[in-house]
């Protein structure tokens, strides 16, 4: 390789590489602020500010959906490993948002504990298959991928 | 002298006289491998258990996504190329590479709201892909726009290959967004390593529709090229003779057109 050319493309690497470096700090400083929202085991934890509005996201504890009979009031449980939190959320909820499945709330937790919701959106997971594979595999009862870890005992 | 053979493959000439012999069998090749890919994603595959129809989306969706990624290497790999090199042909690959990409990127995220707001319940979420694919979309516009406004085609080439290099650092961010932060998109269905979570009547069509979309992007791309070989060396003699334009106020442009 001509010496010349093989200058520019140490010059064209150290390009890359440099602002890899630059761009990679700054993504790993605000790490925090990337995600998208807090998990359960942060509010069990008192390490979300209150009354300021933020997202929170978990999957939706089996049994703990509780509806009003004559309002669309909702009130859940999101949960993790460690956590959990009590969502109340007037409206229409997405199709998707099912016990057992993952959800994303945006709303305010304020000081009786309870997130207060004013939007609920369903995350859905990357598994795709047939209903009748869904149905032989766990009767349709399946919980995703990332509710699967979850332990639900209490 | 081992370089050689590496310098004619940066020859527009050579470039423009292969894939004009390639398009005749590759155009088809890709119709038809998208058409069978799409039907068969779109008509046939199974319905998704939760998701219902809505999932269908995936087959236009992940792979637009997929090439927005790769061609987005392509376009930085040819801006490289020409810089070292000082090369014509892969600085109008990477002219060619930038439109296609912005393409490739807005269809991705149409695409993706139009999936999100039946599975998700919103169009649009500030989440760390929607995010990092937006700024891909700046930075494909970015180079569109720069290879434009500078007067010079060789002070604009530079630039843009530059800012290219530069952007690449983004691919894998978009690539590992979903397993680096909490966020709403899904992660990979299809993995490199262990099993993929998609049922294999689904996979299929899908994995079909990825290699329908590399030929088609590779098709874009020479067209792309080729266009853009024929507006910069629109003053050679090759160039002239191929469009039959009186280069030399001869009288051939005029057999053409009788």
């Amino acid at each position: 390789m001509h010496p010349v050319r093989k200058q520019r493309l140490i010059v064209v690497l150290a390009i890359v590489l440099l602002s890899s470096v630059a761009v990679g700090l700054l993504v790993f400083a605000l790490r925090e602020n990337i995600n998208l929202f807090y998990p359960p085991a942060k509010f069990s934890a008192d390490e979300v500010p209150r009354n300021v509005r933020l997202r929170a996201g978990g999957c939706v504890e089996p049994g703990s959906v509780v509806r009003d009979d004559e309002s669309l009031k909702i009130r859940f449980v999101l949960v993790d490993n460690t956590g959990q939190l009590t969502v109340q959320y007037e409206g229409i909820l997405p199709d998707l948002f099912a016990e057992g499945e993952a959800a994303v709330v945006n709303g305010m937790w304020q000081d009786d504990d309870v997130f207060y919701a004013d939007q609920v959106l369903a995350k859905h997971d990357e598994t795709y298959m047939p209903p009748e594979v869904a149905e032989a595999m766990g009767n349709g009862e399946e919980h995703q991928a990332t509710c699967e870890v979850v332990d639900y005992g209490s | 002298m081992a370089w050689q053979w590496f310098h004619r493959l940066g020859s527009p000439r050579w470039f423009y006289e292969k894939t004009s012999r390639w398009l005749v069998w590759f155009a088809p090749l890709t119709i038809a491998l998208l058409l069978i890919g799409l039907i068969w994603g779109l008509a046939f595959a199974p319905i998704d258990a939760k998701q219902g129809n809505s999932y269908r989306i995936i087959f236009i969706h992940m792979p637009a996504a997929v090439l927005s990624l790769v061609g987005y290497y392509i376009m930085a790999i040819a801006g490289g190329v020409g810089l070292i090199w000082r090369m014509k042909l892969p600085f109008m690959v990477m002219q060619a590479a930038a439109p296609i990409g912005a393409a490739l990127t807005i269809l991705t995220l149409a695409t993706g709201s139009l999936w999100g707001y039946p599975t998700w319940g919103t169009f649009w979420e500030w989440d760390a892909r929607n995010i990092f694919m937006l700024v891909l979309l700046f930075l494909y516009l970015g180079i569109v726009v720069l290879g434009k406004v500078y007067p010079v085609r060789d002070a604009a080439d530079k630039a843009c290959a530059i800012l290219a290099l530069v952007g690449t650092v983004n691919v894998p961010i978009i690539y590992k967004s979903v397993d680096w932060w909490y966020s709403l998109h899904q992660p990979a269905s299809i993995k490199f390593t262990g099993a993929s979570s998609i049922h294999p009547s689904m996979l299929y069509p899908l994995l079909l529709c990825i290699v329908a979309y590399y030929c088609f992007y590779t098709l874009s791309l020479i067209l792309y090229t080729r266009r853009e070989v024929l507006v910069r060396e629109a003053r050679t003699q090759w160039v002239g003779e191929l469009v039959g334009a009186p280069n030399n106020g001869d009288k051939s442009g005029g057999e053409r057109h009788a």
